[in-house]
């Protein structure tokens, strides 16, 4: 029997997490006949299963809910489809429309119409951020140290310095609290807590957890394993102070320090990256600068909530069904800029004319009594504007009639913290 | 002994006001400052004297297929704040088999806060 299956499909969905699932199902309620999910991993539902916490699906599903049960009733709306969901399936090569992928030690090579990236991403380890010292067991990212704890039913360790104060950092606060363990302090470069204010409040204060933002780990010290954590006060670029260095005991030093989208395969397949936020460039319709190539969820960019991540992928379904029907016709290129005090915005171009468009941004500061303007397209008001809290503006289709060839996004008002 | 200031951070919109709570030496509320609204008022006093928290945990499910060692669960209502260690401790020496459905009761009334634990993931 041949190792090689080869298959034809309308779409292909690479990544089974809340981003992936969603685009499949949309996919085939849009009318592709043929379409097929990849998963990596054993079962469906991407980081979703680990976070036992709730908070998921306030927007989508109008109930709070939590990870697992969010992508619980996800995959019943799944079941009652014929998506082909292959699990143990990893894509290992994207070439225009034309997927490699690894499943049960055979070799699958899909023919598709269209693509949609869903594979989420990664997160920063401790190489990409080169914390100095010895090597020791012990260092793991907060991620990993959640699956660990919620899924295989393992405690990481007993004494942790977290260092991060996004929310998975804050969430694994409490969890290693609630499982017995000490939280010795959780360290932060930024003089902010970069995670919602909601698990600021319920993850660290609730268990008087010592913060110290304005820091980084400067040393891991450990035989075998970790011993001790060395962290010291920062300047305004990051650079550790002189003589400001305070010492912890501890086993464990978790890492929250970022999420980097998985775009390996896109790059592969020659989709450009955006440097600011490290995913494909995209226009309004979610497809990437290769023809029959969309893209939705944490791989375009980190949104705050699942139920935002389901609903990008719901989109760029919904224009891999019409570019498949012949119906996506782009029909001009204007470009969109990150302006003053915009960390990003997507999408980067906008090709379709007659639509309504949506954008998502993230500032770079936190301010107060702030104005988003979208170009000469529209301003709106904020009493805070968070780098943790991404903003969204829609424009109704009649206002996107008429445009420049640039729009710059940008955002004014008063600093909330000390800019450093 | 003077009173006593406590800082809340409102979490019912996103000004998240700085709500300066003042106690007297019998933990009773004497002023509350800096909120924007009435509702801040409510919260502050229920974060006072009566913190609730939602506790998610996970309990070992024994199942054929040991593809999960654990279920995780969740109280199907805030318990008071004071609770969650003591709840931890019982949901630690809480088994279950399978098949357990989304939603089942792991733990009826725990700690007597007449709030039941329930499954937030089937196991078959």
């Amino acid at each position: 029997m041949s190792a090689i299956i080869e298959r034809a499909v309308d779409v292909a969905v690479i990544g089974g997490g809340p981003g992936g699932i969603g685009a499949a199902i949309k996919a085939r309620e849009a009318g592709a006949k043929n379409v097929v999910l990849l998963e990596r991993s054993e079962e469906l539902g991407g980081m979703l299963p680990q976070c036992i916490h709730n908070g998921f699906g306030l927007h989508y599903f109008q109930a709070e809910l939590s990870g697992p049960a969010y992508i619980h009733c996800l995959m019943q709306k799944l079941a009652q489809t014929d998506v082909d969901v292959m699990t143990q399936t990893m894509a290992i090569k994207l070439d225009g429309a034309s997927i490699t992928a690894l499943t049960a030690q055979k070799l699958l090579r899909i023919k598709a119409k269209a693509v949609i990236l869903a594979m989420g991403c990664r997160e920063r380890s401790r190489g990409n951020i080169r914390i100095p010292g010895d090597r020791p067991a012990g260092v793991f990212t907060a991620g990993t140290a959640q699956r660990l704890i919620n899924v295989e039913g393992y405690i990481p360790g007993r004494k942790v310095v977290i260092l991060g104060s996004g929310d998975i950092g804050m969430i694994m606060a409490r969890r290693l609290t609630l499982e017995g363990a000490e939280v010795v302090c959780l360290v932060e470069l930024l003089p902010f807590i970069g995670g919602l204010i909601r698990n600021e409040v319920q993850c660290l204060r609730d268990f008087n957890i010592p913060v110290y933002t304005g820091h980084t780990v400067t040393r891991i010290i450990g035989r075998n394993r970790v011993e001790k954590i060395l962290i010291a006060q920062v300047d305004q670029h990051g650079r550790p102070l002189p003589d400001t260095e305070k010492e912890f005991e501890a086993d464990t030093l978790l890492l929250s320090v970022g999420l980097i989208p998985e775009n390996e395969l896109s790059t592969m397949a020659g989709v450009k990256l955006n440097p600011l936020t490290g995913g494909p460039v995209v226009d309004d319709l979610w497809q990437t600068g290769v023809p029959g190539i969309f893209a939705g969820g944490n791989v375009v960019h980190v949104h705050d909530l699942a139920d935002y991540v389901t609903e990008s992928s719901e989109m760029a379904a919904v224009n891999a069904v019409k570019y498949l029907n012949g119906q996506l016709k782009p029909a001009r290129n204007i470009v969109v800029r990150a302006g003053r005090n915009i960390r990003y915005v997507v999408p980067n171009t906008i090709v379709s004319s007659q639509q309504p468009v949506s954008f998502f941004l993230r500032v770079s500061w936190p301010l107060k009594d702030a104005t988003v303007r979208i170009g000469g397209l529209a301003s709106k008001k904020y009493a805070f504007v968070r780098p943790s809290e991404q903003i969204r503006i829609d424009i109704p289709a009649k206002k996107m009639a008429e445009l420049p060839d640039e729009i710059i996004v940008s955002c004014d008002g008063e600093e909330e913290v000390a800019r450093c | 002994m003077l009173n006593q200031k406590e800082e809340v951070i409102c979490l019912q919109c996103p000004l998240a006001c700085r709500i300066i709570v003042e106690t007297d030496r019998n933990k009773q509320i004497v002023s509350i400052a800096n909120n924007q609204c009435a509702r801040g008022v409510t919260y502050a006093e229920e974060e006072i004297v009566n913190p609730l928290r939602v506790l998610a945990t996970t309990v070992r499910i024994h199942s054929r297929d040991q593809l999960h060692p654990l279920l995780p669960v969740i109280t199907n209502g805030p318990i008071p704040k004071g609770l969650l260690q003591a709840a931890m401790l019982v949901l630690a020496e809480t088994e279950v088999e399978a098949p357990v459905k989304y939603g089942d009761v792991v733990y009826a009334n725990i700690l007597d806060t007449g709030v039941d634990v329930v499954a937030t993931m089937e196991v078959l």
